[in-house]
């Protein structure tokens, strides 16, 4: 956890100097008649968060913050574990949208967490899994008329569109 | 005032007409689910639904699209509680303490507070309606740039001066999430702004959804999964008649201070042009957490810290009516739609109309009334059906979760690119949680950064660069003080503590 905290600080060090420089884009300063310019906020902000990171290093080095002085790992094996997993399995449903579109996505990915991860039966898991994207489709394609990416699963769904749409 | 009275009257008569009444009652429904939606609130159902009323005769199509505005507004709460990503942005202060109460088993209670606030400040605030609606209107006007920004300081002032995390890291917070509402165009010289990496996604900007839905959507979930090790239940609430009725004892005992602050605050800044119910509800957050003699209870499942936003959020719009009413300034991007439904519908909207179109407007008002206790019935009626998902098992309701958080992501801007920008500030958000880094103040920066950073600039260039403009005015400079009090607060805490001879506040 010491170690991940002053890391992390830097981290947010260099986003900070990153942020002003990308703020120097506009201008910076005051132009008469115009008021600030329009990089003046963003870096004013960037240049209060540098500071705080100093601050955040500068508690490191009294040990002041609890992370600063604890010893516990910052990701331990079960949390690199559930990283993995979970926030990988999310990762792969989005990237599966861009493929198969949010319902064949939905699907998969629903099948993956309820039925791998949860270990549930596998009627519970078909039940949700296919419970979700209907559901989902009447909300938000029809009654909603929000469009959502079907992918190439698309003519799959003119069908559907003849009947609701 | 009996004369007023009178019109009121007649006005919930003409409310309570069977089509009226109908249409009350599906607006309510149908509100309450688009508010729960994640990605979804009362400006998405408003709009969708504005064609939809052009069936009925105007004032019970604006009833209607009123009723919608209502319920969404109660619904807000309810997927900030039960699943902790705000449904809209309304509802974002009501995940700050909703979410633990949901976590420590009490979303009953939490649902219920909420279900309670909303009717107290939707209440309250129809009756300053009522009572003092062309006054205020004017009042509310001269509120200028200089107000307002003072107003976004206090705001963000509560958060560093009583938000009891580590200082420096809420400072982080707060610029970050100021920096992010940045991203885009630069408003004044229409200039491409902090494209990072050229990336043609960041040319729209970042929705406050992005941020929000992935701290809380997956974030949070990543970081419950790690802490609880996987083997989470969400919570054990009792539904019986008894525990309803002692929760609603306790949501009226430790809400009310909340729900009284948040009504007339929420109201007020509901009324100022370019405010609304967003700033509404997280300033009576702030301010009810200061007033609270147990600040710290606040984030941790504090009932008033439920109270607070949702009552704020109805009173806020209500009182967003008010200006689009009388003055034809919308308050809010929903009243902008409804006030386009009127001009649509053949009424000017202005002083005349409470002259002119007497039945309209207080036919209009007298539904408000007629709304509310109809939202408070329903929301309390669905409240078991909220319980009863959260006793799922909690391998089905996080992959609920993470999908809501994704579909409410895309829904909100409708581009891909924003879904993978989600998951990187769930991801980061999930680490910097780990070391103590506050991540609600983010949220908060990113939904108030665009009233802020203009009103600055306005007021920066009417006073020629001058920063005294923010102390030399009647209104704003009280605000500012107040709020460079409480920015010095955790100061004067240490120099206190040091003087007593104690370990400085930081060190614990």
């Amino acid at each position: 956890m010491r170690r991940a905290e002053i890391v992390t600080a830097g981290i947010l060090a260099v986003i900070s100097i990153y942020l002003m420089w990308k703020s120097t884009e506009l201008d910076i300063g005051y132009i008469r008649g115009d008021g600030p310019g329009g990089g003046a906020w963003p870096f004013w902000l960037g240049a209060v968060m540098l500071i705080s990171t100093g601050f955040i290093a500068f508690n490191w080095v009294r040990r002041t913050s609890p992370p600063s002085h604890s010893s516990a790992p910052f990701l331990d094996d079960y949390g690199k574990k559930m990283l993995l997993l979970v926030g990988g399995g999310v990762a792969g449903f989005i990237a599966l949208i861009h493929v198969i579109g949010v319902y064949g996505a939905m699907l998969v990915f629903l099948v993956y967490y309820v039925r791998f991860l949860g270990r549930h039966g596998w009627t519970a898991t078909i039940a949700i899994a296919v419970l979700g994207p209907v559901t989902t489709f009447f909300f938000f394609d029809v009654l909603m008329r929000i469009v959502l990416p079907k992918g190439y699963l698309e003519p799959l769904f003119i069908p559907l569109y003849h009947i609701f749409l | 005032m009996v004369e007023i009275l009178g019109h009121l009257w007649d006005g919930i008569i003409l409310s309570v007409q069977p089509l009226n009444l109908f249409l009350i009652f599906i607006g309510v429904v149908l509100g309450l689910f688009i508010g729960a939606m994640p990605g979804l609130g009362s400006v998405n159902g408003v709009a969708i639904l504005l064609p939809a009323t052009f069936l009925v005769p105007p004032a019970s199509a604006m009833i209607f699209l009123a009723a919608i505005y209502y319920g969404a507004m109660y619904g807000g709460a309810i997927s900030s509680i039960t699943l902790g990503i705000p449904g809209a942005s309304t509802a974002v202060a009501t995940v700050f303490d909703g979410r633990p109460l949901a976590l420590k088993g009490r979303a009953d209670l939490a649902l219920v507070t909420a279900a309670l606030a909303s009717f107290t400040g939707g209440t309250i605030a129809n009756v300053l309606f009522t009572a003092f609606a062309p006054p205020l209107a004017h009042v509310a006007l001269s509120f200028g740039s200089p107000e307002i920004f003072a107003l976004m300081v206090l705001a963000f002032a509560t958060f560093i001066g009583l938000g009891g995390d580590d200082i420096p890291k809420t400072v982080f917070s707060i610029c970050i999430g100021l920096v992010l509402a940045a991203v885009g165009y630069d408003e004044i010289s229409g200039a491409p702004r902090l494209v990072f990496f050229d990336i043609t996604g960041f040319m729209h900007g970042i929705n406050f959804l992005v941020l929000a839905i992935g701290i809380y959507g997956i974030g949070e979930m990543l970081w419950t999964i790690d802490s609880t090790r996987g083997k989470m239940t969400m919570t054990e609430a009792r539904l019986t008649v008894d525990g309803i009725i002692s929760s609603t004892k306790e949501a009226v005992r430790r809400g009310w201070k909340g729900s009284m602050i948040g009504s007339f605050l929420g109201f007020f800044v509901g009324i100022l042009p370019a405010a609304g119910a967003t700033p509404g509800s997280l300033m009576a957050y702030g301010v009810a957490k200061m007033v609270s003699k147990n600040p710290k209870e606040f984030g941790q499942g504090h009932p008033g810290g439920v109270a607070a936003p949702e009552s704020a959020n109805n009173a806020a719009s209500t009182g967003a009516m008010l200006p689009m009413l009388t003055l034809g300034i919308p308050g809010s991007p929903t009243t902008a739609i409804l006030l386009g439904g009127m001009v649509i519908w053949g009424l000017v909207p202005g002083p005349r109309l409470f002259t002119d179109q007497t039945e309209f407007v207080w036919g209009l008002i007298g539904s408000f009334y007629v709304s509310n206790i109809i939202a408070l019935v329903i929301n309390i009626g669905f409240i078991p059906l909220f319980v009863w998902m959260l006793r799922m098992p909690f391998t089905i309701l996080a992959p609920t979760i993470f999908v809501l958080s994704v579909i409410g992501g895309y829904a909100a801007t409708q581009d891909m690119h924003d879904i993978w920008l989600m998951l990187i500030f769930g991801v980061s958000a999930y680490f910097l949680r780990k070391l103590d880094y506050p991540v609600a103040p983010a949220v908060l920066a990113i939904v108030l950064g665009p009233i802020a950073e203009p009103t600055l600039r306005q007021s920066l260039l009417m006073s020629s660069g001058d920063p005294m403009i923010f102390f030399n005015r009647p209104i704003a400079g009280p605000i500012m003080v107040i709020a460079i009090i409480l920015l010095l607060l955790p100061a004067f805490k240490l120099i206190y503590d040091k003087m007593r001879g104690k370990k400085p506040a930081t060190a614990e």
